[in-house]
């Protein structure tokens, strides 16, 4: 009956897999029990188990046992207290954006939804359609921001040879951008470097846009999570909102609540005037309509729960710095057992860079090695997480110590080929 | 508000003009809200930029002006569906009735969460389930269920590996993927979608950038299935373009295709090598039978044909809110389906990277096991039982209460939550403004949301906007 040697779909190409989360993928394939999976950023225990915050079980059972709760449709902008809660997250409860109403924010899929709807917003309504993005950034961006309709250009970020910031390069790029251009800021922690600008750096970035009039796109995927403070982790956004000026903003609770595959997040646009917020309002629901119709409920209801209940949002400020604060130790330790082992080149970076992710600086072939001879799962640009190196503290001297083993065995190897 | 000192030039896409009307339409709404010619130097007020200062006192160089970005962007309308639940929120009248949006209310007009989603909820609350991101494809297991469900669990093609499944946003979201991939692989390739259909579908195919054009479906004259008109306008587009249909129980109409009708529907298709696109949100809905509703995409299946299907378990299983559906591609290999998979997958990623996992897991607990899976079928029954009897009640009561002797039958001939009554506009508007009852403009009501109780009240205003508003 079928002639399935002719399919419409014969000229579909298979894709390769998400490069960064097929490196789970390909983790989860590899039979070796040392395999240490350092490549999506999820977090984990100091045993490598995946960790649910206690305040979610708290809100979740006080979710179901909640009688009075029904399925139906959140409106098209998602769940209202979680909207309102999310912008006092990342605004601050004082903030006269907030006060003015001249905050829309509406409900979305994660911080992957959020950039998208924002991105596609602006492609039907704002007269520049070029987005800059930092480089290098999550590999996710470049894809969303394309098929939102928008053109991408990157600007300079990241300095190989300091590991840090390459401040003049970014400064000399976004100065070049046309007027009114979107530029895309990592808000804290940044992805993939770790990398984050000064206060000080901030404000100058801050008063070139605003000379430019180039339009801000946050991207806050780690509040709290960098730091550990909620506050001090939004002071970057915080200082463009203060300036009377407009600016978007993509939130995820993924990471900082834990919520990863509830995708929970949220956009927001912060408008010159409350009127101006409200149509624009109602334009992004015309966005959205087409796209998934309303958002899902169920960890936008563990959010607001958590956001509107003052024990529960104290309890969660504190499983978060602790989370915040593993990473840091993390950090610590890696670099004090690299430097004990003598491992040539200089790893301080480790400590400098900030948040989940470590940009190693390893390239693509060294990571290969860690991959093939150590078991050892991260993505090729040499982007590693931090909370993933739990298992290395078990470790004896010699082989049974991947992390420490591998990098000085891996980087020796590499300076020998070059030889 | 514009930075640009010269004009802001607004390109439509190039699309094929005769497909793509109401895409050029749209097009042409959205440039009243492009940008206009406006001095960035200038801004409203007329002073050179350099001047402006900031309200808190710091001067800075060149800077934003007090206008918006944003200020020439018009106000948009209201859903015409979901807007119309927020009308009925505001309508303080004792006597209002809700029947706009398609979602299932009990007798007592409360929403319903199935018993058998709440025995779900608890053991995964009891197992203490993680959060951890599911796969861009959605939860293994989901999918799994999710096309036996649809083909049947003891079809070859499952067997054969044929279908690419992947967990979508419900109906829309998943419909939207599969629009994305139509627009990318097919280029040019247009959608066919019944006159009438759901009021979504036209922004879906818009936003996607697909073009579509419709082929006559609902007569109303007969009340019933234009099937003439269908088939010649299936046969007269352009070979090879897709052809959108509704699984069972039509939305708007509640018309659906005898099955000797779909033979030939299937016939037409096949002849002018056109794609089955299925939209399937009422399964279990129509006719209480989970089966007898997959007969339409399952006859199609038997054929040998490649088909989409996208799914959703809004309805069903009352999971509404958690955005839980699937879309599937059934192939002519299981290679073409690996290959089908990876390129949806590559279209979700920038989209919303992977699936919601609440109500994934909610349905592959219930569909995956069998005693859930059996109270499920007994819910789904007692709802779509609930639905036919109100038809009849509103039938018994628009025929008694009716001296002109039109014939109302189609109330009940039409299947699933849906009537589409006839009436046009104005008659709606009368619907709503002297009775208080919430519909959508098309004409159609949603008998999810009618009681038994209030049979007699919509009859009545049902007959006096038929009778006395033109």
């Amino acid at each position: 009956m079928a002639d399935h040697s002719s399919s419409v779909f014969s000229q579909i190409a298979r894709a390769p897999e998400d490069p960064i989360l097929g490196v789970t993928v390909a983790y989860n394939k590899d039979s070796d029990t040392s395999k240490l999976n350092l490549g999506v950023g999820a977090y984990r225990t100091e045993e490598g188990k995946p960790l649910v915050l206690n305040v979610v079980r708290q809100a979740e059972q006080k979710l179901v046992n909640d009688p009075s709760r029904v399925k139906e449709y959140l409106p098209i902008v998602g769940l209202a207290d979680f909207n309102k809660g999310s912008a006092k997250l990342i605004f601050g409860a004082d903030s006269p954006a907030i006060q003015e109403n001249r905050v829309t924010t509406v409900q979305c899929l994660s911080g992957t939804g959020s950039l998208r709807v924002g991105g596609e917003f602006l492609a039907k309504h704002y007269y520049e359609k070029t987005v800059y993005i930092p480089s290098p950034t999550w590999g996710n961006h470049p894809k969303i921001f394309t098929l939102a309709g928008l053109s991408v250009k990157t600007y300079r970020y990241y300095d190989p040879a300091t590991r840090g910031l390459d401040f003049q390069g970014l400064l000399e790029d976004l100065g070049n951008a046309p007027t009114g251009a979107i530029v895309l800021l990592h808000a804290c922690a940044h992805n993939p470097t770790g990398v984050d600008p000064t206060l000080d750096q901030w404000e100058q970035i801050r008063k070139l846009m605003r000379s430019k009039g180039l339009l801000p796109f946050f991207d806050s995927a780690y509040q709290g999570f960098a730091s550990g403070s909620l506050d001090a982790d939004a002071q970057s956004v915080r200082m463009f909102v203060a300036d009377g000026g407009e600016c978007f903003a993509a939130q995820s609770y993924a990471k900082n609540m834990g919520l990863y595959g509830e995708r929970v997040g949220a956009l927001s646009i912060v408008c010159k005037t409350a009127d101006v917020a409200s149509r624009v309002e109602s334009q992004l629901k015309l966005v959205i309509r087409p796209m998934y119709s309303s958002p899902p409920l169920h960890g936008a209801s563990i959010v607001a729960t958590i956001l509107k209940d003052s024990n529960l949002y104290n309890e969660w400020t504190v499983e978060l710095k602790a989370m915040a604060d593993r990473i840091i130790s993390m950090r610590k330790q890696l670099l004090e057992a690299l430097q004990a082992r003598g491992t040539p080149g200089d790893w301080t970076h480790i400590i400098k860079q900030i948040g989940m992710f470590t940009f190693t600086g390893l390239n693509a072939e060294q990571v290969a090695f860690m991959t093939r001879e150590y078991h050892i799962y991260m993505t090729s640009d040499g982007l590693e997480n931090q909370h993933g190196w739990s298992k290395f503290k078990d470790c004896t001297s010699s082989c049974g110590c991947y992390a420490c083993c591998c990098y000085p065995c891996c980087v020796n190897k590499h300076v020998l080929l070059e030889t | 508000m514009c930075y640009l000192i010269q004009m802001a030039s607004v390109s439509l896409p190039s699309i094929a003009l005769s497909a793509t009307r109401s895409f050029q339409d749209k097009r042409k709404d959205k440039t009243k809200s492009g940008c206009l010619f406006k001095s960035a130097f200038f801004g409203n007020k007329k002073q050179p930029l350099s001047m402006e200062t900031q309200s808190h006192g710091r001067v800075t160089m060149a800077v934003a002006t007090n206008t918006s970005r944003f200020d020439n962007i018009t106000m948009a309308p209201p859903d015409p569906i979901l807007g119309v639940s927020e009308a009925f929120k505001a309508d303080t009248s004792e006597m209002k009735l809700n029947l706009g949006v398609g979602a299932y209310r009990t007798e007592e007009l409360k929403p319903y969460v199935l018993k058998v989603v709440k025995k779900a909820e608890n053991l995964m609350l009891e197992r203490g389930e993680n959060k951890e991101y599911l796969p861009i494809e959605g939860l293994a297991a989901f999918n799994k269920a999710t096309a036996e469900l649809l083909f049947g669990a003891d079809n070859p093609i499952l067997h054969q590996q044929r279908v690419a499944t992947i967990q979508g946003l419900s109906g829309t979201g998943s419909l939207r993927v599969a629009a994305a991939l139509i627009e990318r692989y097919f280029p040019g390739a247009q959608v066919l979608i019944s006159s009438p259909t759901w009021g979504n579908h036209k922004n879906i195919f818009n936003d996607a950038r697909v073009p579509w054009s419709e082929y006559r479906y609902y007569d109303p004259k007969t009340v019933g299935l234009d099937y003439e008109g269908m088939i010649a306008d299936i046969k007269a587009a352009p070979e090879g373009s897709f052809v959108l249909l509704h699984g069972c129980a039509h939305n708007p109409t509640g018309i659906d295709p005898t099955l000797e009708q779909w033979e030939k529907i299937a016939d037409v298709i096949q002849e002018k090598n056109h794609i089955p696109f299925f939209d399937v949100a009422y399964q279990g809905f129509a006719s209480g039978s989970l089966d007898e509703d997959a007969s339409s995409v399952r006859l199609f299946a038997a054929r040998g044909m490649e088909l989409l299907v996208a799914q959703s378990y809004s309805k069903n299983l009352g999971l509404y809110a958690e955005r839980v559906g699937a879309i599937n591609v059934l192939c002519s290999s299981a290679d073409a389906a690996v290959r089908v998979k990876s390129q949806l997958k590559r279209i979700a990623r920038p989209m919303y990277s992977n699936p919601p996992v609440h109500g994934a897991r909610i349905v592959a607990n219930v569909v995956g096991n069998p005693d859930f899976f059996n109270e499920w079928k007994e819910e789904m029954e007692m709802m779509a039982g609930r639905i036919k009897s109100v038809r009849q009640k509103l039938y018994d009561n628009l025929s008694a209460k009716d001296k002109s002797g039109k014939d109302w039958s189609f109330v009940l001939k039409q299947i699933g939550m849906f009537s589409f009554t006839g009436l046009n506009k104005a008659q709606s508007d009368n619907m709503t403004d002297k009775w208080h009852v919430y519909m959508t403009k098309d004409g159609r009501i949603s008998l999810a949301g009618l009681s038994a109780a209030k049979c007699e009240y919509l009859a009545d205003a049902i007959i006096d906007s038929y009778h006395n508003v033109s």
